[in-house]
């Protein structure tokens, strides 16, 4: 009985949130590093499907846009005054934390979603950069975690853009989210969620490949790949240059 | 223009790379000296990994070296037999340095590395340098004695003589194998062709005519640092070919413009110009190593 109470509890909610739906698409879900590459943009649009007008005394609609790029472990080394000079001392491995990291939305985050459902959808830095356990003999493991939130804050690959979203008429929204040039290649989320009173509506979730492509791609995998077809080849390029130089300069300067 | 470079993993500016080989180019030809020390560092400075900088240093100077050694084979200024057992100790020293590299860089300590040895060696040729200099200059103004060349030294009666025609000399081949094996090491950790060591080396210790020193020492390098370049790139992963010739192109237009100017200016003021330089680099990385970093905290790929 209470189990069908809780069903039926569970459809309603469903039913209230499937109210307001998002539809929306990026313009492009394949980015390419090229040699060139010097910084892209993703640019997020949609529009909220109703099927009927908001309950009354609902609160405002907004709209939360964040794109994470490859999630991994990162080690995080602490340096310390020894006999007078500067030295890598203590290293802690954070489990898992995301090299990218943009939050594009309409409203500040604290006021548009509340804590819970910030938690269950991971959203928000807090959430994405997971340390687990730390080596003994480290007091601080904490420390270590928030520098990685201030050092890729000030290299440009975490950002919160609260107020970026354009929404009109609580049913069209779009934004540009920029992609920094020391972007690395991966597997990147891009999630849309609708939000009111604070919880989320609906969500919309799509992959974004970011690849290598042409020469860099090439160097890249032979590199890793054939790494001594990789080192003789670089030697022999260079000595080619070595070599067209001496000549070059031989007929310039008799 | 940015150019995302495929090993560095960073987006560095196309004319800055170009204009960085040029400059350390132009230096290298004025003073006769590869550059390394000035180019890894600098390299470091704009961003580029330190690990990545001193391997990528590996076949740009092979290529440098090349060229250089090429013009002295045919002006017959290579003691080949010399250059051979010098390459000898090379070869394993580049062996033992890369190995150094690889376990220190898996401890994080790689840049300390780089920058303790920069601190040392810079300091200490720098120094010795800028002294003799300042010696010679005053010296000259007074003409009169002229210094005898030492010929024999104790470690030339080590076992194992040779007889190096090129070099008028009948030595143990000792020292230059011991002097190859730590110029190995060096280039392999610094990123540096190690001629700044060598040379002086090969004057003062195997006594060598001047005349076939720079040839050989060139002859030297070229063949280490291409076998250091395949070592970096089959251990760590870290050469950047595309970043290694855009600093080559820069590098050998800018030897033959330093090779110009060098005729125009006196040699101990060229001498003492690059002795202030050492210094300058030794004293800027002894800082960074002294002065509290503006973030203690530093992060690693795994």
């Amino acid at each position: 009985m209470r189990g069908l109470l809780g069903a039926l509890m569970l459809l309603a909610s469903l039913g209230i949130a499937r109210a307001e739906e998002v539809v929306a698409g990026l313009n492009q879900n394949q980015v390419s590093i090229t040699a060139f590459f010097d910084g892209s943009e993703i640019f997020v649009f949609g529009a909220v499907k109703r099927e009927a007008p908001p309950p009354a005394g609902a609160g405002p609609l907004q709209v939360l846009i964040s794109i994470v790029g490859p999630v991994g472990p990162v080690t995080v080394r602490r340096k310390e005054r020894v006999a007078g000079i500067w030295v890598n001392t203590d290293e802690v491995i954070v489990d898992r934390a995301p090299y990218f990291y943009a939050n594009a939305s309409t409203a500040p985050l604290r006021e548009m979603l509340s804590h819970t459902d910030q938690m269950r959808h991971r959203i928000g830095l807090q959430w994405l950069v997971d340390l687990r356990g730390a080596p003994a003999g480290i007091d601080d493991p904490f420390d270590f975690r928030d520098s990685i939130l201030r050092l890729r804050s000030a290299q440009g690959l975490y950002s919160e853009l609260p107020g970026t979203v354009r929404l009109v008429e609580e049913t069209l929204f779009d934004v540009s989210v920029p992609l920094p040039a020391n972007l690395v290649e991966g597997d990147y989320t891009a999630r849309v969620f609708l939000t009111r009173d604070r919880r989320v509506v609906d969500s919309f979730e799509t992959a974004i490949a970011v690849r290598r492509s042409g020469l860099e791609d090439w160097i890249y995998r032979m590199a890793q790949d054939r790494p001594l077809v990789y080192g003789i080849l670089s030697v022999f390029l260079a000595l080619g240059m070595g070599w067209a130089a001496a000549t070059l300069f031989r007929y310039l300067r008799p | 223009m940015q150019l995302y470079l495929p090993i560095a993993e960073v987006s560095v500016n196309l004319f800055l790379l170009l204009g960085l080989g040029l400059v350390v180019g132009i230096l290298s030809g004025m003073f006769g000296v590869g550059g390394g020390f000035l180019l890894t560092p600098l390299l470091i400075f704009i961003g580029i990994p330190p690990a990545v900088a001193v391997a990528t240093q590996a076949p740009q100077i092979t290529g440098l070296s090349f060229s250089g050694t090429l013009a002295h084979l045919r002006r017959r200024t290579v003691d080949i037999k010399m250059g051979l057992v010098l390459l000898a100790g090379g070869l394993l020293g580049s062996l033992v340095g890369v190995r150094i590299f690889k376990w220190l860089s898996e401890l994080g300590q790689v840049e300390l590395l780089v920058s303790l040895c920069y601190v040392v060696f810079l300091g200490v040729i720098g120094g010795l340098m800028f002294i003799e200099s300042v010696n010679t200059l005053r010296k000259s103004r007074k003409p009169g004695t002229v210094k005898r060349r030492q010929r024999h030294v104790w470690v030339h009666r080590l076992p194992l003589r040779m007889r190096f025609r090129t070099s008028h000399l009948y030595i143990s081949a000792i020292p230059p194998f011991v002097i190859g094996f730590f110029v190995g090491i060096l280039s392999a950790i610094m990123g540096v062709g190690g001629g700044f060591i060598m040379v002086p080396a090969m004057i003062y210790i195997i006594g060598m005519p001047t005349a076939v020193v720079v040839g050989t020492s060139l002859f030297q390098i070229m063949f280490v640092t291409a076998f250091t370049t395949i070592l970096h790139a089959t251990q760590n992963y870290t050469v950047d070919t595309l970043l290694a010739l855009l600093l080559l192109v820069g590098g050998v237009v800018g030897a033959q413009i330093g090779a110009i100017i060098a005729v125009r200016l006196k040699a101990e003021q060229l001498r003492i110009a690059l002795a202030a330089m050492v210094l300058a680099v030794c004293l800027k990385l002894a800082f960074d190593l002294v002065v509290t970093p503006s973030d203690l905290y530093s992060l690693a790929g795994a």
